[in-house]
């Protein structure tokens, strides 16, 4: 222990506070320097709490669904009732996608049609909220040796969840499709227009540059688009939805916030990447 | 009590080990409660808007803690508490540790005068405190990400901050007057 006098060390203890304020200040252009640092600080500690955020999941799972289970048993009758109807509609679809279904494998034969490769993906669960006020992200856990790499596209059992953005040895983050930093390519499934989907921090991301004369209607599927290489064709992302302000928003298909698992797809494509994650293409020999 | 003991000249025997370890563990509650409290705001719970609470739950704390025991909730503390929430909350850097040095100087500034007053007058410090907070890193995330922000998260989370202080002021007072009491050691 250092021994100074009482004044020295009464006027090291006001000096603390504005010293280390300063140092704030450096951090934030630290981190505005060197993004790539804050990013590996943050995904190494991600690493650390996701084994411990798996292992809570489960009794927490458990939980939540027993006071779900409770909540049913009050709506049993009628969630019945609403179901047999609902199954009766879909039997009907069923037989109408299952002949759709044999007569577009038929065409694709006499059209001589190379079939898109199939995609390899692996399930991991969603253990955390990786997000922050001013972000919307969750946190996979994932074993090690997962082989999951950034720009790999997740989905949940609906549609469009989000993409990879960083990469730890035990967990990934996925950038949901609502987040301020997302842009999606996007088709509208009805006039086949491209558009760009754009994440604003709120439960429904936003439609942009449409072209003009085929604005997206109420209802309208929406898919990705393939035309910058970094998502493959017809993925389901959501629904065309109008503000009362007459903005165009997209329902997505996804239930972004009760994620409980997601598959992760491999494409292996290769597109175009955020610039904070643009990072020398590793040496890979085929 | 022990500590009028402590003020006291003279020589005394060495404290035993058991003894400074329980000096210690005191007072390093409020700093190791909050960051427990932080992990724990971040456990999938399946609430709405959950990742509002991480930052709340961490200025809810330093505020507490800066007013009733500067001496456990240091501003290298308070640091290391802020740099903690950069991490977890995916803030820009530093953003974190700004606002949480800020309102640990603004507690010890405004310690004496609070300290005479009530409950309520220190709650109403605190909305006042976490609307900056909230506003300021709102301005920090806009500035330093170069893209203006919703600001309706600014006021959801001035607003949870406020409406949560109470409960964790509740459990804190408790625990100053007992398992954080270094005078109970």
């Amino acid at each position: 222990m250092l021994h100074l006098s009482i004044q020295a060390r009464q006027a090291l203890a006001k000096l603390t506070l504005p010293v280390l304020i300063a140092a704030s200040f450096g951090l934030m252009l630290l981190g505005k320097a060197d993004a790539l640092l804050a990013d590996r600080a943050r995904i190494a500690f991600a690493d650390a709490l996701a084994p411990i955020y798996a292992v809570l999941a489960a009794p927490l799972g458990n939980l939540r669904a027993g006071i779900a289970n409770t909540a049913d048993l009050w709506s049993l009758r009628g969630d019945n009732a609403q179901l047999r109807a609902e199954n009766e509609e879909l039997r009907r679809w069923q037989s109408v996608a299952l002949a759709l279904d044999a007569e577009n494998r038929r065409l694709k034969v006499e059209l001589h049609w190379i079939p898109d490769p199939a995609p390899s993906y692996v399930t991991a669960r969603v253990v955390a909220d990786a997000g922050g006020v001013y972000a919307k992200a969750v946190l996979l856990s994932v074993g090690p040796n997962h082989g999951i790499k950034r720009g790999e596209i997740a989905l949940d059992e609906r549609g469009l969840v989000g993409r990879i953005t960083e990469v730890g040895a035990r967990s990934a983050r996925v950038l949901l499709i609502t987040d301020l930093n997302s842009r999606i390519p996007v088709v509208l499934e009805g006039s086949g227009a491209h558009a760009i989907l754009v994440g604003n921090n709120s439960p429904r991301p936003r439609l942009l540059y449409w072209p003009e004369g085929s604005p997206p209607r109420e209802g309208e599927h929406v898919v990705t688009g393939a035309e910058t290489g970094t998502f493959p064709a017809n993925l389901p992302v959501g629904t065309v939805h109008y503000t009362s302000s007459h903005i165009p928003e997209v329902e997505p298909a996804a239930l972004l916030d009760r994620l409980e698992i997601v598959r992760i797809f491999d494409y292996g494509l290769n597109g175009i990447m955020a610039p904070e994650a643009a990072k020398p293409p590793p040496d890979r020999h085929h | 009590m022990a500590s009028a003991d402590e003020q006291r000249p003279g020589i005394r025997p060495r404290a035993t080990l058991a003894r400074r370890l329980d000096l210690t563990a005191r007072h390093a509650f409020p700093a190791s409660c909050t960051i427990l409290l932080m992990l724990l705001t971040e456990v999938p719970l399946g609430i709405v808007d959950q990742t509002s609470l991480l930052p709340a739950v961490a200025l809810a704390s330093v505020w507490f803690w800066s007013l009733y025991r500067p001496g456990a909730m240091s501003p290298p503390v308070v640091f290391a508490i802020g740099l903690l929430l950069d991490l977890l909350d995916w803030l820009p850097i530093g953003t974190g540790v700004l606002t949480l040095l800020l309102t640990h100087g603004v507690a010890q500034r405004w310690r004496r005068g609070l300290s005479q007053h009530g409950f309520a007058l220190v709650w109403l410090a605190f909305a006042i405190v976490a609307a900056g907070a909230a506003a300021l890193d709102w301005v920090a995330t806009a500035v330093l990400t170069w893209r203006l922000v919703p600001p309706d998260a600014m006021l959801f989370q001035a607003v949870l901050s406020a409406a949560l202080y109470p409960v964790l002021a509740i459990l804190f007072a408790r625990a100053h007057r007992s398992i954080a009491n270094p005078e109970r050691a």
